[in-house]
């Protein structure tokens, strides 16, 4: 247990060393050599850890323990460039570092104080210039709240996160203010579910706050971030487990609550040790447990783990697994806030959300609400996947455009092909085309271009990628996911998937787009929860902005990015074949004959269409039709 | 779901260990989903003979243990092989290419997903998202992860754990 005023001696204590790593330019001199290494689930399956060792080792053989510490991050953002590495003072970022690179980053720029320019964390501009990474759009342009200690604190130490005004605005809150008070900060803040469905959070709280002190009531975390390509969540666990904890007393306090869950996904076996690190140590500092801060107000928080359920992120199928049952959604109202957990008034945010919520109170709505559009305050995180130079973690205010996020801070789409669309909303949402490049990325904007905000996963795609391939892949992700308690659910996304089995397989009908438009009404209309209403999605967005590919798909029966492989065809340029007969040889059934020296041809009979062949052309005379 | 038709070889030492686990949690809502994740640990997978154990000693009925064993992917009624495989197939791996990967290990391996190879040796699983999307696509062999793969280097990354 410790009291307000240890706690806040131990910001003053710690604030220096860690200072250094949020104001490179302005922090006092350093006393020792910090060494960020990032431990994010993307670093370390890069083995960021071998390199941890590898560091240790020199600096133990160098007896230097006493003047570099070495800190374990979790995820820096720039995922491509793992496992990443920054040393202050100096604010120096390398890239890719192996256990063999470390020795010379030790001696020439820890010990010996000059940079190594070889390994530096560099990116390259459109012009070929060559910038180091703080100078670039990715690390400048980002706007970084939800997401500020991530990849600069040590996650697994309290007191770091203390030296980051952890924990004060849990006891500002305790201490300073009524729960009314609380609620009408949130309010003010105009801050939105960032889980997708954009519910004001401060209403939700209000809602939840009826009958203080009388009810059982509960706070849960969605933490199971199931969007495949979205890992905005995860990072955050990862990298500043503590501000989710505190964010969830404070909404404890607001609406008279007493216990948390968080409910995170078996998946992110990272994410959970940290929490369990994080909860041990708050409990014994008393930020969470009985009586926090001598304000009276008792708080504590368990943990849930997910089983691989992608519907259990939606609100009421995750508290009917809390409970222990199949995750089934329950019909809404009534609202988890009214009854919830164990039929009892909940407050249920996501992650992000949270990570939000202390900054708000330390530093006031206003502070917040100045970043943003009308509409939609703060913050977005992205988690930037797909054909994208910096696939990463990014941080930007809403109201950014898409161009920016992709071609500025994403560094644009690799090896010079054209931008095609970029999916966000997961199997939630569409697809937003090029020419809608320059909307504002908001809840309404998105909403208005038949996509939606979603938990935050933004796939860029490229010419290369099909749309009616793309949505096949989310309903056929929809299809596996379905809980089966509803029908229009259960058979119409089935019925979809096979239609547009049919398209790609080149049996398709014109008639079919008629008929999907038709089911994915009906499905919107009837399904019982969010995953169903929203599955048509990924299918109305690439109808609507991607109609010439569907037609060419069932009217010409010809893919145009060359995925659908029944639509393809393997044809050899008689004019370049040199007859090496190396085609011949790896192809695996026998398709393609020819003499020696002679010009070959495939029997698009027999080709299973692996595109073997085509790999394996020395010459290039293979091409795809 | 795959139910397995291999006999059971649960042994005393593991089923000490279950009953600790659900005495650990006596009296707590909603219990149910954390004591089958600790089981499945202990044993490597959830066959009835486990749900029966944990039916007998919490009072829930079977039905219900099995209804919750057959919703959640994270439960098999199978037992695995010494090695899992997953291809992640998220949309950021599907979008760079994790379909000719997965492809490749089928063929390799001979097994689709949720299976598992003759001589228990590798189970197949496909995953959506680990949320390692910067290194896509991403193969995991027994808790090592793969980054940015390519069908041609299956082979070789199987070879590593014959």
């Amino acid at each position: 247990m410790k009291t307000l005023q240890e706690i806040k001696d131990i910001r003053a204590a710690k604030c220096g060393q860690v200072d250094i790593r949020f104001n490179p330019d302005t922090a006092e001199e350093a006393v020792k050599t910090y060494v960020l290494v990032c431990g994010g689930t993307g670093c370390q399956s890069n083995h960021s850890v071998e390199v941890m060792d590898e560091l240790n080792k020199l600096i133990d053989a160098a007896g230097k323990k006493d003047e570099i510490q070495i800190i374990q991050t979790g995820c820096q953002g720039l995922c491509a460039k793992g496992p990443i590495m920054v040393v202050h003072p100096g604010n120096i970022f390398y890239q890719e570092v192996k256990p063999d690179m470390v020795e010379r980053i030790f001696n020439e720029h820890i010990l010996g104080g000059t940079p190594v320019d070889e390994y530096l964390m560099v990116e390259e501009l459109p012009n070929g210039e060559k910038i180091h990474y703080v100078d670039s759009p990715f690390y400048k342009d980002q706007l970084r709240m939800a997401l500020r200690n991530c990849g600069k604190i040590d996650p697994e130490d309290i007191d770091e996160y203390i030296a980051r005004d952890g924990y004060m605005a849990l006891a500002k809150a305790l201490l300073e203010m009524t729960p009314d008070d609380v609620i009408k900060e949130v309010v003010d803040s105009g801050l939105r579910g960032r889980g997708g469905g954009g519910f004001p959070t401060g209403k939700k709280w209000m809602f939840a706050s009826a009958n203080r002190g009388k009810v059982q009531k509960f706070v849960a975390c969605n933490a199971d971030e199931g969007d495949p390509g979205a890992f905005m969540d995860r990072s955050i666990l990862e990298g500043d487990p503590h501000s989710i904890l505190e964010a969830m007393a404070i909404a404890g306090y607001a609406i008279g609550a007493t216990q948390g869950y968080i409910y995170v996904r078996a998946e992110y076996p990272i994410a959970v040790d940290r929490l369990k690190i994080a909860l041990d140590q708050a409990r014994d500092y008393g930020v969470l447990g009985k009586n926090i801060f001598g304000s009276g107000f008792d708080f504590d928080v368990d943990l849930r783990l997910g089983a691989g359920a992608f519907v259990c992120g939606e609100e009421t199928a995750l508290m009917t697994s809390i409970e222990g049952n199949r995750g089934e959604p329950r019909p809404r109202p009534p609202f988890p806030a009214v009854k919830g957990l164990f039929a009892q008034p909940t407050v249920l945010n996501n992650v992000e959300t949270y990570a939000n919520i202390p900054q708000i109170i330390l530093n006031g709505a206003s502070w917040f609400n100045q970043y943003g559009t009308e509409t939609s305050k703060g913050t977005k995180v992205f988690a930037l996947g797909g054909k994208v130079n910096n696939t990463g973690l990014v941080e930007v205010p809403m109201g950014a455009t898409l161009r920016q996020v992709v071609e500025e801070i994403g560094g644009g789409v690799p090896n010079g092909k054209k931008f095609k669309a970029a999916q966000t909303g997961g199997p939630s949402g569409g697809c937003i085309p090029a020419k809608s490049y320059d909307v504002p990325i908001d809840y309404e904007s998105l909403k208005a271009i038949g996509s939606m905000m979603g938990s935050g996963g933004m796939i860029v795609l490229d010419e290369d990628n099909c749309m009616v391939d793309i949505a096949k892949f989310y309903l056929g992700f929809t299809v596996s996911e379905s809980c089966g308690k509803c029908t229009p659910c259960r058979i119409g996304t089935k019925r979809m998937l096979e239609i547009l089995e049919k398209i790609s397989a080149g049996r398709g009908e014109i008639e079919d787009l008629d008929k999907l438009d038709e089911l994915a009404h009906y499905i919107q209309a009837n399904a019982l929860c969010g995953l169903g209403q929203t599955a048509p999605n990924p299918i109305l967005s690439t109808i609507e902005h991607f109609r010439d590919e569907y037609e060419a798909h069932i009217i010409d029966k010809r893919c145009p990015a060359g995925v659908c492989k029944a639509l393809l065809n393997y044809v050899i340029d008689p004019e370049k074949c040199k007859g090496c007969t190396k085609c011949a040889r790896n192809c695996p059934v026998g398709a393609i004959s020819g003499a020696v020296k002679q010009p070959h041809v495939i029997d698009s009979a027999k080709c299973i269409k692996c595109g073997a062949c085509m790999e394996n052309c020395a010459f290039g005379a293979i091409s795809r039709k | 779901m795959k139910v397995s038709s291999v006999p059971f070889k649960g042994t005393k030492d593991q089923e000490a260990k279950l009953l600790e686990v659900i005495a650990k949690y006596k009296g707590q809502k909603g219990a149910l989903m954390p004591i089958m994740q600790e089981a499945q640990n202990i044993y490597g997978y959830l066959p009835y003979q486990v749900q029966k154990i944990i039916s007998d000693e919490t009072g829930i009925p079977i039905e219900k243990i099995y209804g919750v064993a057959t919703f959640y992917a994270q439960f098999s009624m199978s037992p695995k092989g010494k090695y899992i495989v997953s291809v992640c197939l998220g949309t950021a791996c599907y979008v760079k290419g994790a379909g000719k990967v997965l492809e490749e290990v089928e063929a390799k391996l001979g097994i689709g997903d949720g299976e598992c190879t003759p001589d228990g040796k590798f189970s197949l699983e496909v995953c959506r998202c680990v949320g390692a999307c910067g290194l896509a696509p991403v193969m995991i062999v027994a808790g090592d992860v793969y980054g940015k793969m390519t069908p041609d280097r299956v082979g070789g990354i199987l070879a590593k754990y014959e």
